[in-house]
């Protein structure tokens, strides 16, 4: 092997690029498949009760309709977990916009048509769909996602609070929102006897195939799915949802290969959203800025199907050292469709209101909100007693101050006036946990010096596929041109799915060890790749069991600056800078992308992201991207993301962290904190919208 | 979507029998509303009359200084004109703050003025609207309106006109010309094409089938005007005004304003000319109080939501900072 310089750590550009800006890149809908027929879905217009009839007389007359399916037609699936995925198994409705019928025609439109002739009579009962605190049906659940605890203690943090010389105790509330990623979910499906393969915008060609045949009751490897290139999911396409079953389910009743896409406004009930919360944050401190208490409670709502608890309070637990603690989740289960994941799901909520309430604290000490968190950095993870595999929050902050020049700033809120406009600065933490789960991978090598590696990895936009055949190149110590690198297939064998920030670092080690493997053999054959090529193919299972005992997270720190116009309210946001300790960085480039699209998509958090609900109806008023605003160019103006340089060897071997969603974990509260100390009023609700500004600088 | 037929018209008289005696008949011009409420099941028209292709696709500045614009003038072009950006910089700052470059490039400044309301509930056929299905209900008023209107509303319907054109348009006296399904022709003040909801909010123009928007005339503007559009929206692109305010003012000796013209969108089924607000201002040296008083009197009638109450006061706020940035520095101004 030639010795190369080593691209880990460069910024090659993206491997499939010209193919994604030339339209060459196939996304799910776009494959061509003989004799596809169109399905559209029919969907509730009640919040609760049940389905009495399905009249689809006046729809089959129509030209071109094949069938019309509701439950009574289609194929019984296995009970899943997830219960949002009995598709059609009952005349049950359990939110206003789930299936409960769909229309399989020979053409897109006549199939929409027709759907909209189709005449469903309800049963319809009083539905409940508010996040009440005052309900008593709230309950403390006994865990929440990702397997952390519902409630903990320690300490006594009441006594603590009660004996604070300095404290802060304030209710912050955020929205639900909506993933909304720029490719709708869409699948194309089609049977082959009892296999089944699905192009599906999918973050987890694998899990979602294993997934599937369970609810099918297939064998397993029955299930293909292909998912070459996925365009976002943001959390939304991590596990099959609803439109995915429903095209395996109308491929077979009508035994044709067909085609799902969601409209925008499809994808509003169908395909998962983020929880409103009601947060409390009661913090109680010394007098030079130590915690004395974390007291954080998030009350928030899952569907009566499901209970899904969002681990909103999870980061409060290991972010800054404090003697007591109490951190806890409630939940009320409604007639709505159950929330799910969507980027840093609970970290992004939860640190808004943790880091709003840090600055509040910073104010009613005097303290300067940067060092009221240097000192109350933790020896250790306060919530487990570990060591962190590597903390780099302080220099993030250290770093992140020199860039954004916030050295003299003037604390005083509400008195930096330049013509029209208020101007204020603001800063938070971020933090999200490092997650890693086993992967296999395959590598070969043929003739003529070329390698291929296959990995069900999912590139969803993130670069996935490039920085892995960085990893690739870099073990087999070729140029990155000599890999073919292979994702998005559930053929190729277990692998974790494209979210909890943990693609990377899973499959980098997975595609690590197979092309240490398969250098080994070569080495054993002198370097000759014999004519019909060279396998081996590894597994990270039991590496994974052998890992060290530490607390592994990433951190960053972000700053903004913000005007706010005294005559509308309205925000802008002049300047939002970020600084990330995420282990080692593959792909200099995408990494930035990656940063700069979750600090974007905190801006959106913190200014405009709100599904309205209307409690009549039972759904989301606003449901298209006119009505559901998310940051435009024009809301982005000066954008830096950076990061330090961080060596972490109890990681993974390429030493990475994964960079997907620690972006957006702090944005809105920086950008909250920077309009106190633009107008003096502070914004405990999100989204920070004009009238809401104006409330607090004009009236409140 | 209803499957429909598709026509491209000759000439307007042909264009105009086709609608009359086509079955659930429109004209299509830039399509970016229209196509977008027949995905919606919201337009279900049989048979679409294509009038792009019509002659009306000039932007003729006249020797007295009136300009006219032609119905399928594209927004995009009508904004880059360069005589409009001179001698109408309102319009061209409102058309470009509108919609996004793709949609101003299909866009027409008939179909603009023409385009129908984005209340959610009239685009979700699954919930009650007056206006889409007289005597339903409306969903807004007891629902989401924040964004919905304030003033010229009804107990029918609190739908806005979501255009940003017509607002400066309506400002700089727009008289929309027309040819009527008959074949006659006639020109209207732009504030007269909109009727208010009533008990009909389904009825939102003069217009009968046939009649064809062939162009609208900007009369010139008084000498020495100064003009500005400023909108207000929740997003610094892309979004629907909150409100805004298109503004001309002419001032004489002593910093009193000889003629004022206030426009508001985002506020009114139509776009709001201030009369009342333009009387009480007229022939005064302006300052806030008189400016926040005028717009109260404007607002007296207004008939605001819980969810949009705020509007009102920030349309006075829009107006009392237009009339400040197009005189300088107002007299006594307080600085809040």
């Amino acid at each position: 092997m030639t010795t190369l310089d080593k691209v880990v750590g460069g910024a090659p550009v993206r491997i499939d690029g010209r193919e994604k800006v030339t339209g060459a890149a196939r996304y799910a809908y776009e494959y061509p498949v003989p004799n596809a027929v169109y399905v559209w879905p029919v969907q509730a217009t009640i919040a609760r009760g049940r389905v009495c009839a399905v009249h689809g007389g006046a729809a089959l007359a129509l030209p071109g309709v094949i069938a019309v399916l509701d439950s009574g037609n289609v194929s019984r699936l296995h009970p899943a977990d997830d219960a949002e995925l009995a598709v059609l198994q009952s005349a049950d409705v359990a939110y206003r916009g789930q299936i409960v019928a769909a229309v399989v025609a020979s053409t897109l439109e006549g199939a929409r048509e027709a759907a909209s002739a189709v005449r469903v009579d309800y049963d319809e009962q009083e539905h409940d769909v508010v996040l009440n605190p005052g309900n008593p049906r709230i309950f403390s659940p006994r865990k929440a996602n990702a397997g952390f605890p519902g409630t903990l203690h320690w300490g006594d943090a009441e006594s603590a609070l009660a004996a604070a010389p300095a404290g802060v105790d304030a209710t912050y509330t955020t929205p639900a929102e909506h993933a909304s990623p720029m490719e709708p979910h869409a699948t194309i499906a089609f049977w082959e006897g009892e296999t089944l393969t699905l192009y599906n915008a999918d973050q987890a060609p694998w899990m979602s195939a294993t997934a599937l045949a369970a609810l099918f009751g297939l064998a397993d490897g029955a299930v293909s799915i292909v998912a070459d290139h996925t365009g976002g999911g943001f959390g939304s396409k991590a596990v099959p949802r609803p439109p995915t079953v429903l095209a395996a389910l109308a491929a077979r009743a009508v035994g044709r290969p067909v085609k799902v896409a969601m409209t925008r406004q499809q994808m509003f009930p169908l395909v998962s959203y983020r929880t409103p919360t009601v947060q409390r944050v009661r913090l109680g401190a010394e007098l030079d800025g130590r915690l004395t208490a974390v007291w954080h409670d998030a009350l928030q709502q899952s569907s009566k199907r499901v209970e899904y608890t969002e681990q909103t309070v999870a980061a409060s637990r290991m972010m800054y050292a404090t003697p007591n603690s109490h951190t806890a989740h409630r939940l009320l289960q409604l007639d709505v469709p159950t929330p799910s994941w969507m980027r840093a799901p609970g970290e992004a909520p939860g640190m808004f209101a943790l880091e709003s309430a840090m600055d509040e604290l910073a104010y009613a000490l005097g303290m300067d909100p940067v060092e009221l968190r240097v000192v109350n950095e933790p020896a250790l993870d306060p919530e487990s007693g570990l060591p962190f595999s590597s903390r780099n929050l302080i220099a993030c902050l250290r770093e992140g101050a020199a860039r954004f020049g916030w050295a003299g700033r003037d604390p005083a809120p509400g008195v930096r006036r330049q013509g029209r406009w208020l101007v204020g600065t603001g800063v938070a933490s971020s933090t999200y946990p490092v997650f890693t789960m086993a992967s296999t991978a395959t590598a070969r090598a043929e003739p003529m010096g070329r390698f291929v590696v296959e990995i069900a990895a999912a590139d969803i936009g993130t670069g996935a596929r490039t920085a892995l055949a960085q990893v690739a190149a870099d073990e087999l110590g070729v140029p990155m041109d000599q890999i073919t690198i292979l994702v998005g297939r559930s053929a190729f064998g277990p692998a974790p799915f494209a979210g909890g920030s943990m693609g990377t670092a899973s499959w980098s080690w997975a595609v690590s060890k197979v092309c240490r493997a398969l250098v080994r053999e070569l080495d054993e054959r002198s370097g000759v790749v014999p004519p019909e090529g060279l396998q081996a193919r590894a597994d990270t299972t039991e590496d994974l069991a052998a890992q060290g005992r530490f607390s592994r997270h990433s951190f960053g720190a972000q700053f903004a600056e913000v005007k706010v116009d005294v005559d509308s309210g309205q925000v802008r946001i002049e300047r939002l800078l970020g600084v990330f300790a995420a282990g080692r960085i593959v792909n200099a480039r995408t990494a930035r992308s990656q940063f700069l699209g979750g600090m974007t998509m905190g801006i959106s958090m913190a200014l405009h992201e709100a599904l309205e609900l209307d409690p009549r109806f039972g759904d989301f008023t606003n449901h298209d991207l006119a009505t559901y605003h998310i940051a435009s160019n024009a809301d982005v103006r000066g954008i830096e993301a950076h990061w330090i340089d961080e060596h972490d060897d109890q990681l993974n071997p390429i030493g990475v962290k994964g960079i997907g969603e620690v972006g957006i974990v702090g944005t809105a509260a920086a950008i909250a904190n920077a309009v106190f100390h633009a107008t003096g009023s502070r914004q405990r609700d999100l989204p920070i919208t004009l009238d809401r500004v104006r409330a607090a600088m004009y009236t409140g | 979507m209803r499957p429909f037929a598709y026509e491209r018209a000759a000439d307007p008289g042909a264009a105009a029998t086709a609608v009359v005696d086509g079955t659930d008949a429109m004209f299509l011009a830039g399509g970016t509303n229209l196509v977008d409420l027949m995905k919606l099941g919201v337009a279900r028209p049989a048979t679409l009359v294509d009038v792009t292709r019509l002659p009306y696709d000039r932007i003729e500045h006249r020797a007295d200084g009136s300009v006219l614009i032609g119905a399928t003038v594209r927004n995009s072009d009508l904004a880059g004109d360069r005589g409009i950006r001179e001698r109408f910089p309102m319009l061209a700052r409102a058309v470009l703050s509108g919609a996004s470059g793709q949609l101003r490039s299909m866009a027409t400044t008939g179909g603009n003025l023409l385009q129908r309301t984005r209340c959610p509930y009239f685009q979700d056929v699954t919930k009650p609207c007056n206006k889409r299905d007289p005597g339903a209900g409306c969903s807004a008023i007891g629902g989401g309106h924040r964004d919905l209107g304030v003033i010229g509303t009804s107990d029918s319907c609190v739908a806005t006109h979501p255009s940003d054109m017509a607002v400066a348009m309506a400002a700089l006296d727009a008289v929309v010309h027309l040819r009527l399904a008959g074949g006659g022709e006639r020109a209207m003040p732009l504030h007269d094409l909109y009727l208010l909801p009533g008990d009909t909010p389904d009825r939102e123009t003069v217009l009968e089938p046939g009649d064809l928007i062939t162009g609208v005339e900007l009369p010139p503007p008084p000498d020495g005007a100064v003009m500005l559009y400023r909108k207000v929206r929740d997003r610094w692109s892309y979004a629907f005004a909150v409100v805004s305010v298109a503004a001309l003012v002419t001032t004489e000796g002593g910093g009193s304003l000889r003629e004022i013209r206030l426009a508001l969108g985002g506020v009114a089924p139509k776009p709001w000319r201030a009369h009342q607000a333009e009387r009480m201002l007229a022939g005064h040296r302006p300052n806030r109080e008189l400016l926040l008083a005028a717009a109260e009197a404007e607002f007296a009638s207004a008939r605001p939501l819980p969810g949009n109450e705020f509007k009102i006061g920030l349309a006075a706020d829009l107006i009392a900072a237009s009339v400040r940035d197009l005189t300088g520095d107002l007299v006594g101004e307080e600085r809040r």
